[in-house]
């Protein structure tokens, strides 16, 4: 498979200057897509479905699951309210790719919301963007008010009877709130406990009332295959990860930043030819791929790896995201690690034990570790630690911080065993 | 010395539009804080009272709110509230180097608040800024990103004159050039 994306054109983000102003997004075929489902009745919500479905557009928001198939989830209207939770929290580290489409196309994400939002004939959208990116949010805050004034929101809109509200919702600095039952949790107001399911989303969500959670990238990709159809969507990138996606790209390289390219791009190629290259050239230590909960890759085992959800799990680690993190021959691993625990120690709601305490004992140990404390047989305890809390709590963080750690320990156990002293036992 | 604290009539009326947005009185709570906390500069139990009466919700519950999010404050803090990123990027790429020389520059440590009551510096979790790191955030406000000692000290500087950098957009390199064609 050979992905040409040498002469690959971005369509998430255009080359327009000022499309995030919806007069230039008008010009340049903006909201057509809307008139023509809403005004030409183009699709009737289930044939809409049925193309995101086909599309396969897996969430970007770090799980890959078909956007399409999401939506036909929901059940049947009643007549009552049902909503669409759109996730901007983008707390995962390594991410920064949603604040481009805020910053950048805020209307083709909006565009996007209406027709999912026709689609499952949602009564009001809900906007939830982490409360630091402040900027974005009064973007993203200016750019809906413009869609209400053009008539794209709110009562009977372009004169289909269909009505759509959209409101924006600040986050206030908690990780978990990307979670889709805590970011629930957050918008009614309360604390961000994750919920335990079922009850799913979509029969019991926010309020009480059915709900899908997409994230803002995934919406965005909406209006696109909804102009060029789910054939020409699929075309594109990895044949079971299709479409294009936001590569948010950080850490030892040259040219660090959000690139759009298809899924399937070499990872090699996203250092050395997209980002110029390591800074110093010097060699690649690990790779992160989808956000600090992916499992890192060795450096000198990247050949051939590509960023797509089958790819990825043939390397032994995960998408997420697509924010990868590229880490130079002079990291500190064991430093690395400990880091992202404190993460999650720090992140963790507190709700579950397995992750309430779990979170703790790792940061605990890396500490030991890092500090020069540790032994032979605290690389076991470790180890230990995650199997007991994988898979044992309400949400994915304890996974989340499992992963990297159990990772991390068995990937580059040579530099986790320089770091740690021979295990001792004294026989009386 | 204790202050009363109240909302103004316009903010009043700001907060009725909040509660339009949503469909039970106890939701408006994080976007009403957000209000509490841009004209008073905290969010302490008194204003959480404030908030709570206004609401008619009870106290309790907006406490439990306030002290799960780490962006609003249930304390008084510094009048720019430095916040350093130190998470995996930012660590990678010297966040923690920015951090120890702030702390070192203004004589106090993270968490901390200058004698004066100008500056706090906390070290804080992933901002979403990773590929412009190092990075801090000044009081959940702007951004500014791949910091230097050098840049630091303007912004301190800046900052002591009373003036709040600006916001910086951040370039998309595929809009600019097109070197990977080579």
């Amino acid at each position: 498979m050979e992905i040409d994306w040498k002469s690959y054109t971005p369509v998430l983000i255009p080359n327009i200057p000022n499309l995030k102003d919806i007069d230039v997004y008008e010009k340049n075929g903006g909201y057509e897509q809307l008139k023509k489902v809403l005004k030409q009745k183009a699709h009737t919500p289930e044939s809409l479905v049925n193309l995101v479905k086909a599309a396969n557009i897996r969430g970007r928001g770090g799980a890959g699951f078909n956007a399409g198939l999401k939506w036909s989830f929901m059940p049947k209207p009643d007549g009552g309210t049902r909503y669409i939770a759109a996730n901007g929290d983008e707390s995962e580290p390594g991410t920064f790719k949603d604040r481009v489409i805020f910053e950048r196309n805020p209307h083709l994400f909006i565009e996007g919301a209406i027709l999912a939002g026709f689609a499952m004939t949602i009564t009001a959208v809900y906007v939830y963007i982490r409360g630091e990116y402040r900027d974005q949010i009064n973007m993203m805050q200016k750019a809906v008010d413009d869609a209400y004034k053009k008539g794209y929101l709110g009562k009977n809109i372009l004169g289909s009877g269909f009505d759509l509200d959209m409101y924006v919702h600040s986050g206030a600095g908690a990780y978990i709130c990307g979670e889709e039952s805590s970011l629930m949790e957050s918008l009614e107001g309360k604390r961000g406990y994750p919920r335990v399911k079922p009850p799913f989303p979509a029969q019991k969500g926010l309020w009480g009332r059915p709900t899908t959670i997409n994230n803002i990238e995934t919406l965005a990709n909406v209006p696109l295959v909804v102009k060029n159809g789910s054939e020409w969507y699929t075309s594109i990138g990895a044949k079971t990860h299709p479409g294009p996606v936001l590569y948010g790209i950080s850490g030892h390289v040259n040219r660090p930043g959000v690139y759009e390219f298809p899924t399937g791009m070499l990872i090699t190629d996203l250092i050395d030819k997209v980002c110029m290259g390591m800074r110093g050239g010097k060699k690649v230590k690990a790779v992160i791929p989808g956000g600090s909960s992916t499992p890192p890759l060795r450096g000198d085992e990247l050949d051939g790896v590509r960023m797509d959800a089958d790819s990825l799990r043939t390397a032994g680690s995960m998408m997420g995201t697509a924010g990868m993190i590229i880490m130079d021959e002079d990291t500190d691993i064991v430093d690395v690690v400990w880091r992202i625990s404190h993460f999650y120690h720090h992140e963790s709601c507190g709700q579950c034990t397995p992750c309430r305490e779990g979170t703790g004992f790792l940061e605990k140990t890396l500490i030991k570790i890092r500090d020069g404390h540790g032994e032979m047989r605290d690389l076991d305890l470790l180890l230990d630690l995650c199997t007991q809390m994988e898979g044992r709590t309400i949400c994915a963080l304890a996974d989340a911080a499992a992963w990297p750690v159990r990772f991390a320990v068995t990937r580059f156990r040579e530099d986790f065993e320089k770091r740690v002293k021979k295990t001792v036992y004294a026989l009386a | 010395m204790s202050q009363t604290y109240e909302f103004t009539k316009e903010e009043l009326a700001e907060i009725e539009k909040i509660k339009a947005k949503y469909p039970d009185k106890k939701s408006p709570v994080m976007p009403v804080l957000w209000l509490a906390q841009n004209k008073f500069g905290h969010v302490e139990p008194e204003v959480q009272q404030l908030v709570a009466k206004t609401l008619d919700i009870p106290a309790a519950h907006v406490y439990g709110v306030v002290t799960f999010y780490t962006q609003y404050y249930g304390e008084r803090k510094g009048k720019y509230v430095l916040d350093v990123c130190t998470t995996l990027t930012c660590q990678v790429c010297g966040g923690y180097e920015i951090l120890h020389y702030l702390e070192e520059k203004l004589g106090i440590k993270a968490g901390e608040t200058t004698e004066d009551g100008l500056f706090s510096i906390q070290s804080v979790e992933c901002l979403g800024a990773c590929g412009y790191a190092p990075m801090l955030q000044i009081t959940n406000g702007v951004y500014c990103n791949h910091l230097t000692k050098e840049k630091v000290d303007k912004i301190i500087d800046d900052l002591r004159a009373g003036k709040m950098p600006e916001y910086e957009e951040m370039p998309f390199y595929q809009h600019e050039s097109e070197p990977f064609k080579s």
